[in-house]
């Protein structure tokens, strides 16, 4: 399978008030071509600075890119300049966001907003690019298009907006969609609908998805792959049968309490008790050291390297040690 | 030995105890919401001029008439319009008046005014807007109209009329100026009676990871209560400045007694033929009180925005 | 929009209702009426008095006639120049505050939002800075003091400006100048603030992900939703505006309404006070109900704009 998508190494800082938020904190991943990748995770854990790193439209100042290596097929985004990255952004790469109900512009009409990102990179007459608008609220099952195109954003409900941003994003046909908890603001037979439609959409135009998520129900049904982030981490990462049914890191395990099928459908995660580290000044160690039942002396003191299980089945937890092992061998935890 | 194990020595794999995990716990203390808007504005250098600046004003309106040899109405004619010296330091005016006195006189009547307006307003607003809130329905949207007609009535044109008919005083300029000076506030009590009324809402919202005490500590105090406190620090300079421009027409404070207002009135003529001492003064504290409270007003903003906290 | 701007005309005539009858109410309750009792007016004064309101009759009669004559814009006549109505006084001298007025108007919002907005996207940047310290400076001296300095500097040090009446558009400079600029400095800090909060929304991040250039997205995004909060403004900025000529006018000299309205309070002119302030708040009032119903024709959410209070 061809990667379309490398991240190595990824590390975002915020300066504030406060001082340096390490939001992001050496992320590696990577995407294939077709495949929906679900990044999971607590809220803070810096699912969204990633992703936005990834189309470099992380707000700065406050915010800097310190590390990494993004590639997508062969360009260093990294490397581009704004402009360049324009070029890539809405056309190869596209993105959706939480709230369709603030994520788009009040006061254009949605034809507008849905041909000008078509406009500005496409060679294209203005009947074309209605012709194409037209095609796309089709594809995301908008009745009328034709009159709908005339209309602004509060005149449709939540999950049609949703429909709408969708459509935006997809209408200069992207390689890669990322889809920042696209379904979280919406409710259970909205969002139910609206995962159907990204199946379709990929069916269809054979799209590659990030797809961001607070939801495990979301992630069984539509995800390929899954990489749970804690603290600015990514650590754990396998095919969605290996994190559902051999969750190795002890917080993916407790994500999973609640959700312990694939087939369960609607299911938050559960809190875990305690909170994430402060980003201020992350532990050196392991960051779910304070809140894991399995810590260990070396879990406070040095964070443990990548341990790949399978192929694609990675995890970064000091269980995987061979010493671990024996301790747990030898004693219970309580 | 594998090299690696030696970075990683075996004894440090055993399971810690629960206290020592407790107490490697490396986490910011998590402070409170006031702390943190305290901290926050304490950074803000400009608020913190501001704050500093009101504090020497109010210290000089309580101490400047006690420390002055002079009276505040002594008329004094034949040391008419001295310039600013040892004896008089800011100089006296064309009753030969020491401005000093007269200015830290005048402060005491501008802050007293402008803190009784905003006061006045607070405790109406609350009381209408806490009620029009807390009731909603019919209550609520009764109230609101009857607020949207009075806030399209001119507020100076009101209190010229009023102070046109009642004598302008220490209390019936503050009257007038808390007549319809309290809707803006009832408008956003209101509104954030409303908020604390949707906060079941808040708690259903599906953020997980999220305590209720922590969404009320985090969410609903800064939501509701900034907004009031950003209003309250405005309306003390809006109460100040509106009652110099009510001394510029002749209905502030009357002679001989004085506020800031009616001495930089009454001294616009001296600067044409050279006594900028008279108005100066007035002026330059009317002024850097408008500006301290303003910039005060403004860092409390961004303080308890919670948008901006994080 | 058809059943909004009907509420809103509505409630426009409530407000209207209201004021004139405060001032009725206030007329009859002068202590020592002028209307009964006679400091010095002369016979025909007190002829038109009596006819103009009705004092022969009950108060309830009084009332009527009253209302009806402001219904037919018949504002009475004055105590203190005989043969003069407020009708009069209004012919001659509101033109010109009017013109006065819109000057003022333009020159705030053309200068006010354009610092704004640069401020905006140099946001921290030095000539931020620049522009909100003056702009803080700008709402924080009163216009009587800033129009005495600028007719000190200007005019009588440098001679570079006439210093006072209003024969040609180099007169109006000053007094242009002085009365824009505290809306001009409102207008900077709100249009900075919209635009900032603007730039943070959802659908501007989303415009990014297109690709679009930053210019467009200020422009097409940006700019229309920053600008909107800046027209709900206007009419509160028309009141201050209309009240600040009363400062402008007296001090440059200019023989509007404003002028007349300051003479007339110092005098004690109860009917020239009373019909001067319901016309000019009937005037301002019906200006409120036309921005909004310009800020509705211009935003297509018109029906949650109430709602959102944002
Ligand atoms: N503009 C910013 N300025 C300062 N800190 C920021 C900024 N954006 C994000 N952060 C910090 O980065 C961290 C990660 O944020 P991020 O938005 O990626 O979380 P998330 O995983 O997407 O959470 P959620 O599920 O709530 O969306 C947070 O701790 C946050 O404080
Ligand atoms: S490294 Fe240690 S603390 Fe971290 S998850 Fe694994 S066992 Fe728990
Ligand atoms: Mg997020």
């Amino acid at each position: 399978m061809e990667k379309i998508l490398e991240v190595k190494d990824l590390h975002v800082h915020f300066s504030t008030y406060g001082g340096i938020v390490q939001a992001v904190r050496g992320v590696s991943f990577h995407l294939y071509k077709g495949e929906t990748l679900a990044i999971v995770g607590e809220s803070g854990c810096g699912k969204s600075v990633t992703s936005n790193a990834i189309m470099k439209l992380i707000p700065s100042p406050p915010g800097r890119l310190v590390r990494g290596k993004i590639q997508f097929h062969d360009k260093q985004l990294t490397e581009l300049s704004e402009k360049e990255m324009r070029s890539i952004r809405g056309v190869d790469i596209s993105m959706i966001f939480q709230d369709p109900m603030t994520a788009l512009n009040p006061t254009l009409t949605i034809g507008t907003q849905l041909m000008e990102g078509l406009k500005q990179h496409k060679k294209i007459s203005s009947l074309e690019a209605r012709e194409k608008a037209l095609e796309m609220l089709e594809l995301v099952g908008i009745p009328n298009p034709d009159e709908r195109l005339k209309q602004y954003p509060h005149q449709f409900s939540g999950g049609m907006r949703q429909r709408i941003v969708i459509a935006i994003a997809l209408i200069c046909e992207p390689e890669l969609l990322i889809a920042d908890e696209p379904t979280t603001a919406l409710d259970v037979t909205i969002q139910a609908q609206i995962l159907e439609l990204f199946e379709k959409i990929q069916r269809e135009t054979g799209v590659s998805i990030i797809l961001i998520t607070h939801d495990l129900g979301v992630v069984a049904k539509v995800a390929d792959r899954v990489a749970v982030m804690y603290a600015g981490k990514l650590i754990e990462e396998g095919d969605k049968r290996e994190i559902f049914y051999h969750p190795q890191h002890p917080y993916t395990k407790g994500l999973l309490k609640s959700v312990p099928r694939l087939d369960a459908t609607e299911a938050e995660l559960t809190p875990i008790d305690g909170t994430p580290p402060d980003l201020f000044s992350p532990p050196k160690g392991c960051p779910f050291a304070p809140r894991c039942p399995m810590a260990m002396e070396v879990c406070l003191r040095k964070y443990p390297k990548t341990k790949s299980l399978t192929t694609t089945h990675k995890v970064d937890c000091w269980l995987q040690d061979k010493r671990a092992k024996k301790l747990l061998a030898s004693s219970s935890r309580k | 030995m594998k090299p690696e194990n030696k970075q990683v020595p075996n004894e440090w794999f055993r399971w810690t105890e629960k206290d020592v995990k407790a107490a490697e716990v490396v986490s910011r203390p998590s402070l409170s919401y006031w702390s943190d808007a305290w901290y926050r504005l304490i950074k803000n250098k400009l608020a913190m001029l501001g704050m500093f600046f009101l504090v020497i004003v109010v210290f000089l309106a309580i101490f400047g008439p006690i420390i002055s040899p002079y009276e505040v109405t002594k008329m004094d004619q034949p040391n008419q319009f001295h310039p600013p010296s040892k004896d008089h330091w800011f100089g006296t005016d064309q009753h030969g008046r020491d401005v000093f006195t007269r200015t830290w006189y005048g402060a005491r009547v501008s802050l007293f005014v402008g803190l009784m307006a905003a006061l006045i307003d607070f405790c109406i607003g609350i009381i209408y807007g806490g009620i029009a809130g807390y009731k909603g329905g019919r209550v609520d949207n009764i109230m609101m109209r009857i607020v949207e007609v009075l806030y399209g009535i001119p507020y100076l044109l009101v209190v010229i009329l009023l102070l046109v008919i009642m004598e302008p005083s220490l209390t019936t300029i503050i009257i007038a100026l808390t007549v319809t000076g309290w809707v803006g506030m009832a408008r956003i009590v209101r509104g954030q009676v409303l908020q604390i009324k949707n906060y079941e809402f808040v708690l259903a919202s599906k953020s997980f990871g999220t305590n209720t005490s922590r969404i009320i500590r985090r969410n609903l105090i800064p939501n509701t209560m900034g907004p009031i406190i950003v209003q309250l620090t405005l309306t003390v300079p809006s109460a100040i400045f509106a009652e110099a421009f009510l001394s510029f027409l002749g209905l502030g404070i009357q002679s001989p007694y004085a506020s800031w207002g009616t001495m930089a009135s009454d001294s616009l003529g001296a600067i044409l033929s050279g006594h900028w001492w008279t108005l100066f003064f007035p002026a330059f504290f009317i002024s850097f009180t408008m500006f301290a409270f303003n910039v005060l007003g403004d860092g409390l903003q961004d303080a308890l925005d919670p948008k901006l906290r994080k | 929009m058809l059943r909004y701007i009907l509420k809103r005309f509505l409630t426009m005539i409530v407000t209207i209702w209201i004021i004139v009858t405060i001032t009725f109410v206030l007329m009859i309750s002068i202590p020592g009426s002028p209307l009964n009792e006679e400091r010095g007016t002369s016979e025909s004064v007190q002829r038109n008095l009596e006819s103009y309101y009705n004092l022969d009759q009950p108060y309830h009669i009084q009332y009527i006639l009253y209302l009806k004559s402001i219904v037919t814009l018949d504002f009475g006549p004055s105590i203190k120049q005989p043969n003069q109505t407020v009708n009069d006084l209004l012919g001659q001298g509101f033109p010109i505050s009017f013109e006065l007025g819109m000057v003022t108007i333009l020159v705030a919002l053309l200068s006010g939002v354009t610092l704004g907005i640069i401020a905006a996207l140099k946001h921290n940047g030095f000539i931020d800075y620049m522009a909100m310290s003056v702009a803080v400076l700008g709402i924080s001296i009163p216009n009587f003091v800033l129009s005495t300095l600028l007719i000190q500097q200007l005019a009588v040090n440098l001679n570079l400006l006439p210093p006072a009446t209003w024969a040609s558009p180099l007169h109006m400079v000053l007094p242009v100048a002085a009365l824009a600029t505290g809306p001009m400095a409102i207008i900077a800090r709100l249009t900075r603030s919209t635009m900032l909060e603007v730039l943070t929304q959802d659908y501007i991040k989303m415009a990014r992900a297109k690709g679009l250039s930053p210019w467009k997205i200020v422009i097409k995004h940006a700019l229309k939703n920053a600008l909107m909060p800046v027209i709900t403004i206007i009419g509160t900025l028309l009141a201050g505006i209309l009240t600040g000529t009363f400062v402008i006018e007296k001090i440059f000299a200019i023989p509007g309404m404003g002028r007349y309205f300051v003479e007339s309070i110092n005098q004690r002119d109860y009917p020239v006070i009373m019909g001067t302030t319901v016309f000019y708040s009937v005037f301002l009032v019906v200006m409120l109900f036309l921005v909004d119903i310009i800020y509705g024709l211009l935003d297509p959410r018109i029906k949650l704009h109430k709602k959102e209070g944002e």
